[in-house]
């Protein structure tokens, strides 16, 4: 099936097929075919450097894969800028170190990209920011420098930042691995709000509870390939790979 | 036998906080004589500022002319600096041998961006952008038509042979921290760009540049400047040491901006990306901010060591404000002992005040920018 020129059937977010990807001899992903429906919430576990960062950051073009075709919301990803840009519009990313803009306030940090990107009008994008830090529990907060806040509100204001962007899509590159261990629920309660409302989320992540809780599928890759994809009581009750099997039993 | 458990109920009354200071003779008792080799140390700063400030105060002040028609007074035995010399001279000083009829149009020119340049750096200044917009685009053809002349609007022309002292040396420093500050920042752009040539390119013209003296520098932008461009368009001889400055300062201004751009991390650029900006913009709105505020005292460094270089223009023959007082003490009118010495003194005090001036202004911007923020 060739997917693309109108092909793509409506209800796919994302479409991965037969997609490589190398760091000089390092096959950091290996033959990736992957298709995510709208509203899906799916996360990706594996072990380090098993290309599960790689993955999700090939799908906003972070990161460039060299063969195999990634279609997101029907656009094909391409060296072609302009292409990279539509997709980096309709998907955010939310990463392990927040990175933030440390020299603006949390307000600016979230109307920055909506006022110079989508060419918001400032007080409008104000008023959004205001609406997504409200949701991410943190209104208070939007005159104040992201080095005054603690990780877990850093967090949570850098999936806020994301959401201006009204985004078809989010992507968590390890959301909470960077937090102090008091501070990752509440952000993990952000993302599962979010997931309730219907977003298409892909989650890089070793919170199994979460993944428990909201995916509808979890993948696990190692060695850059998905060795296994199920629902997630199938995947913790019966994992089908020996691989797979050993993982959980070091995690869980 | 009682539980062996203690459980408190009530909060610990606060107690008084430590008296906040001491008194200020015991603060002094403190850093200045605390122990024997404290109190030496004192005692030696005392004794040499006991031996060289009198007769310092007394050659700068108490025995100084401060008015005088010639050098008649200042040439007497026991005499100190000769301030009348100064006051006489300070026109040349200022204008070099601009004449005197049109001289009020360099007044005007430093009028204008004496108030612009101070609009611009006060930062609480309102419509800054407005400042900005006058200082880059509108000042300078309007400081050149006065300065150069514009016979269509009645200002006659005046030679930039003639410009000199203050006005000249103003000018290449203006100039040169324009120029060099944006020339700095895309040299330092393309010496990390993933584009060979581009980087060669670059590193190539910083190694160059600041691999010569200054001097060669201004040497190569006299002589060999006009060699390779047709004769009517060889630059003014005040416009090639202008060029040459700012390429200097540029090359400079360039590793300052480099380091501040290495200690961006990279989820800066990951995080600008994600969110759909471009290369450019996220380089101006988010890492270009960053990447400067790091680096103030690097870039005030290379502004306070260009400032004092514009001296070297006059090694090509340029009349800048050294080379006037330089000139100035010689006229037999005033020569005498210590016309050399006031003339010298009155040149270190004027690029200190512009140096030491630059210095506190970049701590106040320092300062006010990392006012509120964590770290």
């Amino acid at each position: 099936m060739q997917p693309g020129e109108g092909g793509a059937p409506h209800d796919i977010a994302i479409e991965m097929i037969g997609v490589n990807k190398w760091f000089g001899a390092f096959h950091a992903l290996r033959d990736i075919d992957l298709r995510v429906a709208r509203g899906e919430r799916i996360v990706v576990c594996g072990p380090s450097g098993s290309g599960k960062s790689t993955l999700i950051r090939c799908i906003n073009g972070l990161a460039a894969h060299e063969s195999g075709q990634i279609f997101v919301e029907g656009t094909e990803l391409t060296s072609d800028l302009r292409h990279i840009h539509e997709v980096r519009r309709e998907v955010g990313m939310v990463f392990q170190q927040f990175n933030l803009f440390p020299h603006l306030t949390i307000l600016e940090n979230c109307t920055l990209a909506p006022v110079h990107v989508l060419k918001m009008d400032r007080a409008e994008a104000a008023a959004v920011a205001m609406h997504y830090l409200g949701k991410v529990q943190i209104p208070e907060q939007a005159d104040k420098y992201p080095g005054q806040l603690s990780g877990g509100q850093q967090q949570r204001v850098a999936i806020a930042r994301a959401l201006c962007m009204n985004p078809k899509i989010m992507l968590f590159d390890e959301p909470t691995s960077a937090l102090d261990p008091e501070m990752v629920k509440e952000v993990l309660e952000t993302m599962v709000g979010l997931a309730r409302d219907g977003m298409t989320m892909l989650c890089v992540t070793h919170e199994m509870g979460f993944a428990r809780e909201v995916a509808d599928r979890v993948i696990f890759m190692d060695a850059g390939a998905i060795v296994e994809i199920n629902r997630p009581e199938a995947f913790f009750s019966e994992p089908q790979h020996e691989r797979t099997r050993a993982f959980l039993g070091q995690i869980l | 036998m009682a539980a062996a458990i203690y459980v408190r109920r009530t909060g610990a009354a606060p107690r008084e906080a430590p008296p906040p200071t001491q008194s200020l003779a015991g603060r002094l008792r403190a850093s200045l004589f605390d122990g024997w080799r404290a109190s030496l140390l004192t005692i030696a700063v005392l004794a040499l500022l006991a031996l060289l400030l009198p007769p310092l105060l007394r050659f700068l002040i108490f025995d100084a002319v401060w008015s005088a028609p010639n050098g008649e007074l200042c040439r007497a035995p026991g005499a100190g600096a000769c301030w009348a010399f100064i006051a006489r001279k300070l026109p040349y000083f200022t204008y070099g041998s601009y004449p005197v009829p049109e001289r009020w149009r360099v007044d005007v020119v430093m009028a204008l961006g004496a108030v612009l340049i101070v609009w611009l750096l006060w930062l609480d200044a309102a419509r800054r952008r407005i400042a900005a917009v006058l200082f880059f685009g509108v000042y300078p053809p309007v400081s050149f038509a006065l300065l150069y002349g514009a016979p269509s609007i009645g200002l006659p022309r005046v030679d930039s042979d003639l410009w000199g002292g203050i006005l000249v040396s103003l000018l290449v420093a203006v100039v040169g921290i324009v120029v060099s500050m944006p020339l700095g920042i895309l040299l330092a752009l393309g010496r990390r760009s993933a584009l060979p040539a581009l980087s060669i390119a670059s590193a190539g013209f910083i190694e160059i540049v600041r691999g010569v003296p200054m001097i060669t520098v201004l040497f190569m932008a006299n002589t060999m400047l006009p060699l390779f461009l047709p004769e009517n368009l060889a630059p003014d001889r005040l416009a090639r040491p202008l060029i040459g400055v700012a390429l200097f300062a540029s090359a400079y201004m360039a590793e300052v901006v480099r380091g501040g751009l290495r200690a961006i991390p990279r989820g800066q650029y990951e995080g600008a990306a994600a969110l759909g900006f471009g290369f450019w913009r996220s380089l101006r709105l988010i890492i270009l901010p960053q990447a400067l505020r790091h680096v103030i005292p690097g870039i005030v460094n290379t502004f306070i060591g260009l400032f004092k270089d514009t001296t070297l223009v006059a090694i090509v023959g340029i009349f800048d404000f050294l080379r006037t007082v330089d000139a100035a003490r010689l006229d037999p009118i005033w020569a005498g002992p210590t016309i050399s010495t006031t003339g010298y003194v009155f040149a270190a005090m004027f690029y200190f005040v512009f140096c030491f001036a630059m210095s506190r202004y970049s701590l106040y911007v320092e300062r006010r920018l990392s006012r509120g923020r964590g770290h």
